[in-house]
Order: C-alpha cells, then structure tokens, then sequence
C-alpha cells in the first residue's frame, strides 16, 4: 500500500504544480488547493500508515503516531485560510485590474491578440 | 553614578530638548545645557583616577551567548575625547541658541545635536567593538539628520546624502574589520583585543583586518581621496559644523586609529597606509584650502589637511609621534570650533561668507575680528599659541623616521610646504576678511553680534593662549593619560615647552611663516594658475558613480524580478527539484526495512477515484466548474484516506473544510470568467508538464523512501501522558489543546487576521456581476429554491446539536472546537446558500469580528490563567465531578481554550463566505458579460 500511497501523494503534486504554473487566477488556486492536500498528505504519512488504530485511548493496544496528525489538522485549517485569501485576493485582482491573469496584466501575446 | 550614565544623560538631554518646542528659546537652551553639564561634571570627577592610570569600566551583560555585552570602559584616551566632546558641545548649544534665526527650530536642532553627542560619547567610551559599531553608525545616521537640518536646500540634502554615503560605507567596511578582529581574537572586548598584538598581527587575516578598519577610520575623517564629503556637509548651519567638524565626527576617524594603536600599529603596512593617507590628506587639503572663496570651504579644506596631520603623527613609527598626534587633536578642536564659530557670527552679520565680498571688517567687529585672528593665526602655528606647540613637535617628529627609506628627507620638506600652505590661507582668512579694502554690497550692513554669541568663542580662545603660553599647567594630565592609553604602558620623556631653543624644527617653522606670506603676497599668480586647470568636481564624479551603480542595480532587478509570477513559481520549483532531488540519486536504495503493508480493494478503489479526480481537474482546468467539481472529487477522497488511516479527527476536519471551500470556490466563480482562455504554447504546456512531473516523482519517491523506514517517533511522551496530564483520551485534541497548545493559539490568531484581511480586501469592491454564465444563459429565475429552504431551516437546530456534540466530546473521542466550529460554520453557511444573505441579516445581526475577537481572547485567558496558579503558561487544569441526573463529567480548562478555538473558526469561516456572500445581494446589476 505504501506505493499506492507515494503514488498518489506525488500524482498530486504534478497535478497541482501543473495548475500553479498556469497564467489566470483560479487554475493557480485550484493548484495550491491541489497541493496542500499533497502536502498534506505527506506530512501525514511522516508517521506511517496504520489501519484501525486511531489515537483515541482505549481502543487498542497500538495506536497510530498523533503527532503528525495534529500538525495536519492545523495544516488543513491554515490551508483553508490561506486558499480563501488568496481566492479572494484574485476576484480584487479582476475587479481592480480588469483581468484575472497572475500578473494583473495581459502578456503581449494576448494584447496583440486581442487587437 | 556609573560610567552608563554619560551617554545616557546625553540621551536623555536629546529627549528633553526634543519636548521643549512650547519653551523660549532661553529655557529651551538651558533644559539643553542641563544634562551634558551634569555629565561634565561627572566626567571630571573621575579625572583623577583615570589621571593616576586607572581604567574605569562597567559590564552589563547582554547577549553572552554572542560574546556581546554592553560596556563601557574609560581611559585617559576616552576621557580626552569626553571632555571634548561635552565641553565643545555645551559651548556649540550656548552658540547655536544665538545663531539661529526664529525660522528654524530649536529643539529639533538640540535633540538631533545631542542625539550626536550620545553616539560620538557611545564610540569613544565602548568596551565592546560591536557596541562601539553600533554608536559610530549612529554618528553617521545623526550627522545625516543634522546637516540636513536645512532640507528645504538641496545643498544640504545632497550634502547630507553623500556624507551618509560615506562614511556610512566605511562603517559597514569597519563592521566587517571589527567582526574579522573579533574571530582573530576570540572575543569582541576591547580590553582583549588591545591585549593581543602579538596574536593580531602574526594571523593571516592581519592585512585585510587592518585595511577594513583602516577603510573605516579614513573615510569618517575625511581623508583623501574620500575627503569630499566634508566640503559637502558645511550646508550644515554652522554650529552644526563648529561641532561635527572641529571635535567630533570628523575626530570619530582618528579616535579610532588612536584606539586600535596598541593592537594594531606597529607593522610596516600599517606606517605606510596611514602616514602616506595622512601626508597626502595634509598637503592636498592644505593647497586647495588656499583657493576657497567660501568662509566655511577655507575651513573645510583646513580641517581635512589637519585631520591628514594628525593621521600623518600616527603614522609615523615613534612614540613622540603619537603623543604629538594627540596633543594636535586638542589643538586643532578648540582653534577650529572658535573659527568655525566665528565664520558663523560674519555669516550672521554680514548675510554672506564669500571671501571676495567680504572685506575691511575690522571696522564693523573689532572684538570678533580679534578673536578670530588670534584663533586663525593658532591655526597657522604662530608662537604663543596651542598650534605652534604641536606643529612645532609635529615638525620634530617628521626629522626621526626612516619611512621612505633613503629618501626620508622628504617628509619633513613636505611637512614644511604643508606649514606654508597653512600659514597662507590663514593669512588670507584674517587679510581678506577683516582688512583688504571694502566690502563689496554685502547683504546686510554689519556690526557686533550680540554679546554672549562671542563668549564660546572667547572661552576657546583664552584656552588657545593659555595652553600655548602654559602648556604644562593645562594640559599635562590629559596628555599624559591620553598617550599612556594609545602607546600602551610606556609614556616616553616629553617636555612641551615654547621655547627648545635655536634648532632645526624652529627653522621648518621660520621657513613655513616666511613662505606663507610670501605665497599669500603672491596669490593673483595662483589664482590665475588655477583657474587655468581642468577642473575636478567630487561631487560629479560621486552622482556620477552613484547614477551608474543605481543604473545596473535596477539593470539587474529587472532582470531577475520581471513581474512574471509564472516565471518566479518556474524558478522555485526548478531549485526545489534539484535541492530535493538531487540528493536521491546518492541513496543506495529507495525502498526500507519496513515490511509492505498489502494493498486491498477498498484502498485500490479509493485511489483510483482520487488519481481519476486529480487528472480529471488538470485536463479540464480551462472549463472551470468541471475542474471545481473534480477537485471536490480529490478532497472527498483524501478525507476517506484519513479515515482508513486510523486518523478520525483529520478525516471529519478534512471534510468539514472541503464542503467551505468548494462553496467559497463556487462563489468565487461568480465573480470570475467561468472559463480559462488557451493561452500556453504547447512547448510551454510540454515544460510545464515536464518540471511537474519531475517534482511528483521527486516527492513520491522521498513519500515512499519514508514509509518504507522503521518509525522512531517523539509520540510515545503523548500517549502516555495524555490521559494523566491532559485528562483526555483523544490524543490529537489534547496536543492540539494542551501539549501543543500555543501553535494552536497562533493558528487561530492567523485564521482570524486572514478572515479581516478578507474583509478588507471585499470592502468597497467595485463588482459588476455578471447577469448571465458565459454562455449567454440568463440564471434561474428561482433564487432560493423552496425545498432547500424548508430542508436546511429543519436542519438548523440539528445541526447545531451535533456541532455541540462534537465539541464537547472531542477530548476523549474525534471531535473538537476546530471540526465543531466547521459544522457550525457549515449549518449557516447553508442557510445563507437557501435563503440568501438579506433573509439572514433580517433575522440574525451577528458581528463577525466580536466572534473572532472573543475565541481569540478567550483562547489567550485561559493560557494565561495558569499564570495565577504558578504554572507555566497554558497548562490544563481539569478534574472530574458528580452532577446528579447525568452522572460523573470531566470538567477542563482545555474545554475552555477549545470554546476559544471553537469560536474562532466559526467567526473567520462566517466572514470569510458571509462578506463574499454579501457582495452578490448588493452588487449592480449589468447587462453586459464582463
């Protein structure tokens, strides 16, 4: 299962690196939303898959690693905040700019194509 | 009182001085005067013990860690320059109180004065080279603030500009000697460093050290060729000049050579770099002084070529030598302060300090004039007064060296060329101001100054005589001390005397008073010999230099920094590749000892769904709803890993934030173009896809490095005390609340500045909605579908129970205030969703912001409440008790934090939806699809 599992977690980051490298606002926040669950996910596996052993006392006898599991959890709700700022920042971005390109402005290949 | 409390005083007196705007000028100046007297006072009441060649010090320690305390020390050397830098200083305030016009402000003036006063007493009475760095550029940084006193003139901005420039670079060349003398040495102490000649000057380092240092000294005083500040910085109102350039600033330079002398002199290089600086300094200083028409120039020019006098005396490889040097320093402080001073009172009087207009002023101000002429002719080194004394040794000392070799004999010649050079300016500043004919319209009609503007003056004055007629009565202490400090131990026999009797310096002397007049008598054929020359200004060479390295720094930006996001992410990625992995290539095997846990169906499947859903939202990013949908596809099943995963609190947090976000995300698009245009060639697509690819296998193969190795974990410590310390059995809620508890105070906070800095950002946004998709489809005439509506209404209280539930049992089983608070969140969000955000407003006023700022305050207290038991911070109190009907609970102040977590997550999730929500109830209308 740990291939399964490397396999997926950097699926993941191609898929959102991809998506950051793109020039308009949302594919870039799909992206990170993308990578943070890669991200995530790693930080995670940190400490090793285990099944059926949730660190909840009392439930068994060997329990997987909570350490990691807490950091993700603030990972998780720091991602979230960071991913609405950022959402956010790009409908400013389009509404004070009047594009919605990273780089608040068209590159000359799309002025040029425009006229 | 302690040796701290000197330049503190000064700091204080700059404090004061800055709050006395509302106060007459006379009070104004007396609060000033009040504490540097104080100091004084101070001062020369450990005069004695530092005369009798104690080393006063005190130590506070600081950073011990870094070697860096703060401290002072004080030494016949310091306490020279102390009481330089203080009496000076008292007499320039006493000045400036006349000197300036009701225009200019007064405290700004004293505080920045004062403020200069710390750092330069800061330099000399340093024990630490670090602490000493730090005061020297705080002489660069105020003597910015002073000579641009005047900002309004450009003159005085450029010249302050380039002062700062400088001498602010050699500080930072000084910064760089000094931590180099410090790794040499093995501490930053000064008293060390002076111990460790032998260990100095045999390393390696010695010849860099001492150029650094060397660079730093030279540029604060001015010496040829970065001399050109100082003509610059006279812009400065001349008490500000008085001050800076007779005693201090430009004195910081020397001090430092006379400072580092025990350590650093006495080799080759060292004779070489600073008598050569010092002798071209002196002779070209003197030469151009000569041919200044400003009052202030002549002065400016005179101080540089003292200063290369003085750096002349320190260079020159006798002890003799260096006591003369200091003797100088006093000289030259007390005859150029009453100088510059008296220049200020013509510049007052008159309205002009062009000598060309300025004559036969003997008329207007024969007091004044007196006074000058006798400072000038110090200046010049005419017997009975101070100048002659130290040129007389000066003069002396040139004869005892071997520095050029066989062709030794040059340096006294040149330091007699130097003397008539000196002499001849001199001679034209008391010929040409005060006799020579008439003045020629000059700007004011002038007269004597009022009475007590004289009096600094008179008080340096009568010091130049007496010290010239009675030199061993005055002056012998602090000579005596000072040298003791700079030779280190031994103060050769010395006698300063007016008369040696008929002997070769007495001739140099004759030979320079003679040949000065005689080159003053002559000067229209130097003038005219001049002006013929091409001309170098400093200053154009200086912009000049200054306009290029701007030009390729801003070059070079540009190129790097072109604005390009995509450009800067290719270039993160590209380093994090070869960081990441390039070290893989060098591990023998990937794979670990670890045995494989085996793959089964549900897992295959899950994985499955979640590779489809990530290449799904790649391959349809340009059609952006589809690609949203498909993301939500990736999260649901991330949240189904942690549930198989034996991870039940990340699973439900992953859930409860995918639901916010992909709501947050479809309400975006709202306000986005619904479709991504083709705008990548396909060679950039091919790139792109290249890198990313690359990094995915990077990162799948450190993940599978990674769980293929034995897990050695810090964890233990939380399993078992999880329950005995934190009472809780729900191991990640009681790191989260308890162990860990102050990230999770610091996340929370971050949360709640997000959730406002999106508020602010939404504030006054000029929107236009769209009013029908991209395809030209108008949207549902039903906003709020009915079924919705009554279903998510019902489902309110219910929804609230089970978030309730969650929190309270997210101690001891999967739970908590962040996931409860996502529920909460998630149960109103959905109500705006039915209803729309005017419905809401209707019936529920709720502030956002007082959310947040209570789950943070409350989150704060009840870390710090701990503090009132004698516990650290945020330690968790809990205990159980018997309530009847519902049996024994466990109460714990992590519950308490938790309600602050709690209500954080509820306040900024709100706000974030809610303030974009907001937007589209009260957003215009536009037909046209933007």
């Amino acid at each position: 299962m740990e291939i399964l599992y490397a396999s997926c977690v950097g699926l993941l980051v191609s898929c959102g690196v991809f998506l950051i490298l793109r020039s308009r606002t949302f594919p870039v926040v799909l992206g990170l939303t993308m990578l943070s669950y890669a991200v995530n996910l790693f930080l995670f596996s940190s400490g090793r898959l285990s099944l059926n052993k949730a660190a909840v006392l009392g439930t068994g006898t060997e329990y997987a690693d909570p350490l990691p599991q807490a950091f993700v959890l603030t990972a998780i709700v720091i991602g979230f905040a960071m991913t609405a700022f950022v959402v956010i920042l790009a409908i400013r971005g389009r509404a004070d700019l009047g594009n919605d390109h990273v780089d608040g402005e068209l590159s000359d290949k799309d002025n040029k194509a425009k006229v | 009182m302690t040796l701290l409390w000197i330049p503190l005083l000064s700091l204080l007196g700059s404090i004061i001085s800055s709050t006395t705007g509302k106060l007459s000028r006379n009070q104004s100046t007396a609060l000033t005067l009040l504490t540097p007297i104080i100091a004084l006072a101070f001062a020369i009441s450990l005069a004695p013990a530092v005369f009798a060649g104690d080393v006063i010090r005190q130590t506070i320690s600081w950073i011990p860690l870094l070697g860096i305390d703060i401290a002072f020390r004080l030494d016949g050397l310091a306490l020279l320059f102390v009481f330089m830098i203080l009496g000076i200083g008292i007499l320039v305030i006493f000045y400036a109180r006349y000197y300036l016009s009701s225009n200019d402000s007064m405290p700004k003036l004293y505080a920045y004065l004062m403020l200069f006063m710390t750092a330069m007493l800061g330099i000399v009475m340093s024990n630490n080279v670090i602490q000493l760095w730090f005061f020297w550029e705080l002489t660069s940084i105020s003597s910015f603030l002073l000579i641009s006193y005047w900002w309004h003139k450009a003159e005085a901005r450029k010249g302050a500009i380039m002062a700062l420039a400088i001498t602010g670079g050699g500080g930072l060349a000084l910064l760089a000697g000094l931590l180099l003398l410090g790794n040499i040495v093995g501490s930053y102490n000064l008293d060390i460093i002076l111990a460790s000649k032998e260990i100095i000057q045999a390393h390696a380092w010695y010849e860099i050290t001492l150029i650094l240092i060397l660079l730093g000294a030279f540029t604060k005083s001015a010496q040829f060729p970065f001399h050109f500040w100082l003509p610059h910085a006279m812009a400065a109102p001349t008490p500000v000049s008085a001050y800076l350039h007779s005693a201090t600033m430009v004195k910081a330079g020397i001090f430092l050579l006379a400072r580092f002398y025990p350590a650093l002199a006495g080799t080759e290089l060292w004779f070489l770099l600073v008598s050569l600086t010092g002798l071209s300094t002196l002779l070209f200083g003197a030469y151009i002084a000569l041919f200044k028409h400003d009052l202030k120039g002549l002065l400016a020019y005179s101080t540089i070529s003292h200063l290369g006098l003085i750096t002349l005396l320190l260079g020159l490889d006798t002890q003799l030598a260096t006591v003369a040097a200091i003797f100088h320093i006093i000289n030259h402080a007390t005859f150029k302060a009453s100088l510059f001073m008296a220049t200020g009172i013509i510049d007052h009087e008159t309205g002009t300090r062009d000598m060309r207009k300025l004559n036969g002023m003997w008329r207007f101000m024969p007091y004044t004039a007196t006074l000058a002429m006798v400072a000038a002719a110090s200046m010049a080194g005419v017997p009975l007064l101070n100048g002659f004394l130290s040129k007389e040794m000066f003069f002396a000392e040139t004869l005892h060296q071997q520095l050029l070799g066989s062709m030794s004999w040059l340096i006294p010649v040149l330091a007699t060329v130097a003397g008539a050079l000196a002499v001849a300016y001199s001679a034209r500043f008391i010929h040409d101001v005060f006799f020579n004919g008439d003045p020629i319209d000059l700007p004011k009609q002038p007269s004597e100054p009022p009475r007590y503007m004289r009096v600094p003056i008179e008080i340096l004055v009568a010091l130049c005589l007496i010290v010239g007629i009675f030199p061993n009565f005055v002056v012998d202490d602090i000579l005596r001390a000072a040298s003791f400090a700079v030779i280190g131990g031994y103060v050769p026999e010395y006698k300063v005397a007016l008369w040696h009797g008929f002997n070769l310096p007495l001739l140099m002397s004759a030979i320079a008073v003679t040949g000065g007049i005689l080159l003053y008598s002559q000067r229209r054929y130097l003038y005219q010999y001049q002006a013929s020359l091409p001309t170098l200004d400093a200053k154009k060479l200086f912009d000049g230099t200054i306009y290029v390295v701007t030009k390729w720094c801003q070059r070079k930006i540009s190129a790097i920094e072109n604005g390009s996001l995509q450009r800067y992410l290719m270039l993160m990625f590209a380093i994090v590749l070869i960081l990441a992995g390039g070290p893989l290539f060098e591990m023998s095997q990937l794979g670990g000892q670890k045995q494989p846990t085996p793959i089964d169906v549900h897992n295959a499947v899950g994985a499955a769904l979640l590779m489809i859903g990530a290449i799904s939202t790649v391959i349809w990013h340009r059609s952006r709803v589809i690609s949203l949908l498909m993301i939500s596809v990736v999260g649901l099943m991330v949240s189904v890993a942690f549930t198989r995963l034996s991870a039940p609190d990340l699973a439900l947090t992953q859930l409860t934030v995918e639901v916010v976000t992909i709501v947050l995300l479809m309400l975006a698009l709202f306000f986005l173009p619904q479709r991504s245009p083709k705008e990548s060639s396909s060679i950039h697509v091919l790139r792109d896809l290249g890198v990313s690819a690359a990094l995915g296998i990077v990162v799948s193969s450190v993940c599978y490095a990674l769980l293929t190795r034995p897990l050695e974990s810090i964890s233990d410590f939380f399993l078992a005390n999880a329950k005995t310390g934190g009472g809780g059995t729900n191991v990640v809620n009681v790191i989260l609340v308890d162990f860990r508890g102050f990230d999770t105070l610091g996340e929370i906070i971050v949360l709640g500045i997000a959730a406002l800095g999106i508020a602010k950002l939404l504030a006054n946004l000029p929107l236009i909605m769209p009013s029908t998709d991209s395809e030209g489809r108008s949207w549902a005439k039903e906003r709020y579908p009915i079924l919705l509506a009554s279903i998510s209404q019902s489902l309110l209280p219910l929804a609230l129970m089970v978030s309730f539930y969650i929190f309270l049992r997210g101690h001891n089983l999967p739970g908590g205030g962040f996931i409860a608070g996502l529920v909460t969140a998630i149960a109103f969000i959905l109500q705006y969703i039915a209803h729309g955000s005017n419905w809401i407003a209707e019936r529920l006023t709720i502030n956002y912001r007082k959310i947040i700022a209570s789950g943070i305050i409350i989150a704060l207290f009840t870390g710090v409440g701990s503090w009132f038991f004698e516990r650290p911070f945020m330690t968790t109190w809990f205990d159980y008790f018997d309530i009847p009907f519902i049996g024994e609970i466990e109460l714990a102040s992590a519950l308490v934090f938790d309600l602050g977590v709690y209500l954080t997550v509820v306040g900024a999730t709100l706000m974030i939806l809610a303030s974009l929500g907001q937007l589209t109830a009260n957003a215009p209308k536009e037909g046209v699809h933007v």
